[in-house]
């Protein structure tokens, strides 16, 4: 049945409320002070090492990103792969929720809006939180490293940098639109927190170990048939990608590392004749375009699921 | 007669097999109050999300100030002000911002907003406590609040769902003076409640519900004779048995029932001598003699009586 009026009616009203609640709220102060301190960490303790090979790399400004010092310290953009998540989570675990605790779902359902436009202004104003976190702490990185390095970044450098902030919102939009969905579906914030804190462990930590487990299973390797090996690899690869993080660390390390060339399995046939050096960044681009569409079509699919059962849940509490 | 401001008919809400609201026939006048009465679970609140188009009914029609809950949504919200039951509110802001909110929500330029809502507030006398975080607000003044919500939208409909649950005597004394004013002003309301009292002395008409059914409508005077068959209730306290019998033979006198240790008469109006007369005269002792007007609440109690597990 056709509805009358716009779906978005009072969608930017919505957001610009919750990204004052978000903004303002001690949950994102204390977000701020982490995410700076790891931003500043990850610069101070690289700064040496990025120094040292400064005069031979063309793409040192990237090093900042991606150089880990030793054993002890990840790098910053493998940082960013575990923060991301519980940044985007604790925006949205309790977005729909706590509507229903503080018995406002109703009121505020009953002034003229749709719940389209609840739903979109929510995650939008989570997402938008995200963006101005993330840039600051992307420009506060940079601008660090101008000032400890003494160099400007050069065009390459930016584009690539900027590439990979744009595919660190969008790996965040994945774990808010999930949290969102766990706040839709279970009343209690710490039930949706704990849900999506585990769907984050999941992928951290376990997935790697249950892919080693069941790559051989759907794919048992075949000692007289070689070829049986590459699949078996490939099968693994494909499983290891259904994980957002798998995405984003590759993503990541396309648009950082400009040598990468290939994410997949390459036989020693397939290099030989390759010139090594730096791919253009149009090239790094089409590498992961597939990654960066597997992030935005997830965080597509985790929205539409989140409003299909909002649209259909009762209001009544 | 003008237009009905709320029409349903044969409105129905199913839950799997539970029929909730069951072939709703309701009809509302303009300017009118408006009460529905019956236990919890007996389909109130879900009678009123429809009517709001927030539940889509399973079959029926609703129209709301002309518009059709479900498909023009939009403009009956916007011609409608609706206080949940436990209403709330966004407690770390205050109640100023709360409404500033729901202004915007509605379309209100800044300007406007803040006309209406100092206005509003002003009407409901928490222009003081506005600037203050909802946090601090008691239960009587959140609902005030409400009301303050409805009139800054201007509604011309409000639907106040358990307007008085969990308010003290003082509160719920102010909160029907509020309605009253409201009523003044021209605003149609539509009440639901179990408190049968408050509904008696505001509402115009009422409408008894059970198990998603109107059992009886009308108004209050009407329901209180027809049902009982008189308005006027004595309780006796007397000793001696077959007085029942007695009683019941007493001109003016519809029914005699036990209640507590003393009886309890239904009349056509105050026959307090004649059965006075009547006890003594059977050779019993009288100890206490009352009479008062019949409530809603006899008329509740008096419909419900031979439905099971109502309340």
């Amino acid at each position: 049945m056709q509805r009358e009026g716009s779906a978005l009616a009072g969608a930017g009203t919505v957001m610009m409320k919750e990204l004052g609640d978000n903004l303002s709220s001690t949950r994102m102060r204390l977000l701020e002070l982490l995410v700076f301190l790891t931003g500043a960490g990850a610069v101070f303790a690289t700064i040496g090492e990025v120094r040292d090979v400064g005069g031979e790399d063309p793409f040192v400004f990237l090093r900042i990103f991606t150089t880990s010092k030793g054993e002890t310290l990840p790098s910053f953009a493998a940082f960013l792969g575990f923060l991301i998540p519980i940044v985007s989570i604790s925006l949205g675990f309790d977005s729909v929720n706590s509507e229903f605790n503080s018995k406002t779902m109703s009121r505020i359902l009953a002034q003229p809006i749709y719940r389209d436009a609840l739903l979109f202004g929510k995650f939008m104003a989570g997402l938008t939180t995200l963006a101005v976190m993330l840039s600051a702490l992307w420009l506060f990185v940079i601008g660090l490293a101008i000032f400890m390095l003494g160099l400007p970044p050069g065009t390459e450098e930016v584009m690539r940098g900027f590439s990979f902030l744009i595919a660190a919102i969008a790996y965040g939009g994945v774990w808010l639109a999930l949290a969102m969905l766990f706040s839709v579906v279970f009343r209690s914030a710490a039930t949706a927190a704990l849900a999506s804190l585990a769907v984050w462990l999941l992928f951290a930590f376990f997935w790697t170990m249950l892919i080693t487990v069941i790559t051989p299973i759907i794919a048992p390797v075949d000692p007289y048939n070689p070829m049986s090996i590459l699949y078996t690899v490939e099968v693994g690869q494909a499983l290891s990608r259904l994980s957002p993080n798998t995405l984003f660390a590759e993503t990541t390390m396309a648009f950082l590392n400009p040598a990468t060339r290939s994410l997949g399995l390459v036989l020693q046939s397939q290099m030989h004749g390759a010139i090594s050096g730096p791919l253009p960044f149009s090239e790094s681009l089409a590498l992961v375009w597939p990654q960066v569409t597997g992030l935005l079509a997830s965080v597509i699919g985790l929205f539409t699921v989140a409003y299909v059962m909002f649209q259909r849940q009762e209001v009544r509490a | 007669m003008s237009e009905p401001v709320i029409r349903t008919q044969q409105l129905t809400k199913a839950y799997g097999s539970r029929v909730a609201v069951n072939k709703l026939d309701l009809t509302i006048e303009p300017g009118e109050v408006f009460g529905l009465l019956g236990p919890n679970g007996a389909g109130k609140t879900t009678t009123i999300l429809m009517l709001l188009g927030l539940t889509e009914p399973t079959s029926g029609t609703a129209l709301v100030a002309g518009f059709d809950p479900l498909r023009q949504p939009l403009e009956v919200k916007r011609r409608v002000g609706y206080m949940p039951d436990q209403v709330g509110f966004y407690d770390n802001l205050t109640g100023v911002s709360n409404l500033r909110y729901t202004a915007k929500l509605c379309g209100f330029t800044n300007k406007e907003a803040d006309e209406k809502i100092a206005a509003a507030l002003a009407r409901v006398q928490l222009t003081e406590a506005g600037q203050r975080p909802v946090l601090s607000y008691s239960r009587g003044m959140r609902q005030r609040l409400a009301i303050a919500e409805i009139l800054m939208k201007g509604a011309s409909i409000a639907i106040l769902d358990e307007p008085t649950s969990g308010l003290d005597p003082q509160s719920t004394r102010e909160f029907l003076e509020l309605i009253r004013s409201l009523k003044k002003d021209g605003m149609t309301i539509l009440l639901s409640s179990h408190m049968l009292e408050l509904v008696q002395s505001v509402c115009d008409r009422v409408a008894l519900f059970s198990q998603g059914e109107i059992g009886l409508m009308g108004r209050v005077e009407d329901l209180l004779s027809s049902v009982l068959g008189g308005s006027h209730i004595i309780r006796i306290h007397a000793h001696g048995d077959g007085l029942e019998a007695v009683l019941s033979a007493v001109p003016g006198v519809t029914r005699v029932t036990h209640e507590g240790s003393g009886l309890r008469i239904e009349a056509t109006r105050d026959i307090r001598g004649d059965i006075a007369r009547a006890v003594v005269g059977a050779g019993d002792d009288l100890t206490m003699i009352d009479a008062g007007y019949a409530s809603l609440d006899d008329v509740y109690a008096r419909f419900f009586e031979g439905i099971p597990n109502a309340a």
